[in-house]
């Protein structure tokens, strides 16, 4: 009953704040109401005991890109409190596209059998138990050790022996790219003309 | 709630369910305690380091700090500091963003407040024990920075924009070493679990995290630096700077609402301390060889009843918060003997300092068992290893991950005899 008093809460505030996003028209208030939406996003994933996900969520979504959000709005603003007016043109297109995409998840929710899937069932006391233990078997994962796949049934199931290590270290490899690149192209230019003679730096 | 850590007695929610309360009622009662603890541990640091802080600086000046309230040292000042800011006006500027000047104290002395969920005062005293609680510690105390952030934006106030701004340039670059500096002792201990990490460190003062390796060693002062400039404490409070900003992000802020950021500032104080104390300072261990052990055996007795259990984190939770509230002197010393980086002299420490300097370490604390296991053949020089201490916690892990193996090994001869 808890679970879904708590359930309720977090999924209005979700919906609410994603709805704030739309409505509201001053830009940092908007920014505010996407962060109540990510926030409540992270409490949905708690209460379904996915901790790592709900905290990975906080800290890139809700904390990470939010404060570059605010940052980036606060920098661009050329008033004191930036205004966000659309045309009824625009107001049309983005409805329509929303519809769109609406109506997809809307299908696609309809069309999943909810009552045959496994998680639908009640949680027994082996999965109570683990609640809490999340890191080292989503780290062993990465590593190719299942814990989860029981021996035999997945014996050549070639997803259950590979790892996710490489394809990890290249996606922090590139963001690193990434981040390298964005520092060269923000740096100042400004000590070039004092190097003068010395040649500019490459 | 989630607490569920096996090796210590009961959860508060299982307690009361032994007293025949229904599970409901048990839950709920068990979320009540939780709550007024945590708001308690929150809140009751805060009102001391406040009155240190003014204690401390007075002496540093030559002065005698608070003296009247509350008998010969001023004990209650906190109190009376907090009686005064509740009476006075609730001012929101004219120009401000009202709903939102209104609710970035809460942002901020929320996230506050709950990053002590994560954090074990003693021995399993911890309100929800995550394996990833220190990852999902400093999520939560990073979202403190959009509060700060807010505050400067909507006061309408230009020296609050500064502030503003100077915070979100600070922290986002400060965040970086920070978690690195947080990774190395995790190298050491393997394990995200605060608990755990705590309680990995018993025995003598060479069993801390601190004496683990020379880069952990290091790791610790950095990470202090680093620790300190998330609080936006000075010399890196840049945010606020007196002399340059009349008061920063909080100019436009009185009474209570200028009252919660203060608290969360002390409460981060000590809440960075405490996951120092945790990750090197041995947690709430007395690092003196025999102590801890003699003493709970001498409490326990015969018997492990719940008070006996309780008199031990008792005692664990006297040690731990002592010395976090060495830490907190520390800072409060630093702040007020050391004079306030300009912004650029702030960004350069952390981006052309810090942060290489951590790379190095992290680098080096990755290195140093591989270099010491080929070597001497063993991981670390001193003390029992890590990995003996963390066996316990670790067997019931290779007892699940055990049977995979075989079939590992088994699979690429079936590949073969397939083809």
């Amino acid at each position: 009953m808890t679970d879904q008093a708590l359930f309720w809460i977090f999924a209005v505030l979700a919906g609410g704040g994603a709805v704030g996003v739309v409505i509201l028209q001053d830009i940092v208030r908007m920014a505010f109401s996407l962060i109540i939406s990510l926030a409540s996003t992270a409490g949905l994933f708690f209460l379904l005991n996915a901790d790592f996900v709900a905290a990975t969520q906080l800290l890139v979504y809700v904390g990470g890109t939010l404060v570059l959000l605010i940052f980036g709005v606060m920098l661009t603003a050329s008033g004191p409190f930036l205004r966000i007016k659309m045309s009824s043109g625009e107001t049309l297109l983005g409805a329509a596209v929303g519809l769109l995409f609406f109506s997809v998840i809307a299908f696609t929710v309809i069309e999943v059998p909810w009552s045959d899937l496994p998680s639908h069932r009640p949680i027994d006391a082996q999965v109570t138990d683990q609640i809490g233990a999340t890191s080292r078997p989503i780290g062993l994962r990465m590593l190719g050790v299942a814990a989860d796949r029981s021996v035999g049934v997945h014996k050549n199931d070639a997803a259950s022996k590979t790892g996710y290590l490489l394809p990890f270290e290249i996606v922090s490899v590139h963001l690193l790219v990434v981040l390298v690149g964005a520092a060269y192209l923000a740096r100042t230019k400004r000590r070039e003309p004092a190097a003068g003679g010395e040649g500019g730096d490459a | 709630m989630i607490s569920t850590l096996a090796d210590t007695a009961t959860t508060i929610e299982a307690t009361l369910q032994n007293w025949n309360i229904s599970n409901g009622w048990a839950m709920f009662l068990a979320a009540v305690v939780h709550v007024a603890l945590v708001a308690g541990f929150f809140g009751l640091p805060a009102g001391i380091f406040i009155w240190a802080e003014r204690k401390v600086s007075g002496r540093i000046q030559d002065r005698l700090g608070p003296t009247r309230v509350g008998g010969k040292f001023g004990w209650l000042q906190a109190l009376a500091d907090g009686g005064k800011l509740v009476q006075k006006e609730d001012l929101v500027p004219a120009d401000a963003d009202g709903p939102l000047f209104r609710v970035a104290p809460y942002v901020v002395v929320v996230s506050s407040l709950a990053a002590f969920m994560f954090l074990p005062f003693s021995d399993g005293w911890i309100a929800v024990s995550l394996d990833i609680g220190l990852y999902l510690m400093l999520a939560v105390m990073s979202l403190e920075v959009i509060g700060v952030i807010l505050a400067g934006y909507a006061s309408g106030s230009k020296w609050a924009l500064f502030g503003g701004m100077r915070e979100a340039a600070q922290m986002v670059s400060y965040e970086i070493p920070m978690s690195i500096c947080v990774v190395i002792p995790i190298i050491a201990a393997g394990s995200l679990n605060l608990n755990e990490i705590g309680a990995m460190q018993t025995g003598g003062i060479q069993n801390w995290v601190l004496f683990h390796d020379p880069f952990t060693f290091v790791t610790f002062f950095v990470y202090f630096v680093c620790a300190t400039a998330s609080c936006k404490r000075a010399p890196f409070d840049l945010a606020e700077a007196e002399s340059e900003l009349v008061a920063g992000f909080l100019t436009e802020y009185s009474g209570f609402r200028w009252s919660f950021f203060f608290l969360a500032e002390y409460a981060s104080m000590f809440a960075v301390s405490g996951i120092a104390v945790l990750l090197f300072l041995g947690g709430w261990h007395t690092g003196i060889p025999g102590l801890d052990n003699s003493v709970m055996d001498g409490l326990r007795g015969d018997s492990s009843s719940f008070v006996t259990a309780w008199l031990v984190n008792a005692l664990g939770f006297g040690v731990f918060f002592a010395k976090s509230a060495l830490l907190v002197c520390v800072q409060i010393w630093v702040r007020w003997t050391l004079p306030r980086l300009r912004i650029d002299q702030v960004m350069m420490t952390c981006l052309k300092y810090l942060v290489p300097i951590s790379c190095v370490l992290f680098l080096g604390a990755v290195i140093w068992p591989l270099a010491l296991g080929t070597l001497f053949g063993t991981t670390s020089l001193w003390g029992s290893p890590a990995g003996d201490r963390a066996a316990p916690t670790m067997k019931i892990e290779s007892a699940q991950v055990a049977p995979e193996f075989p079939q590992q090994v088994a699979s690429p001869s079936q590949r073969e005899s397939g083809e």
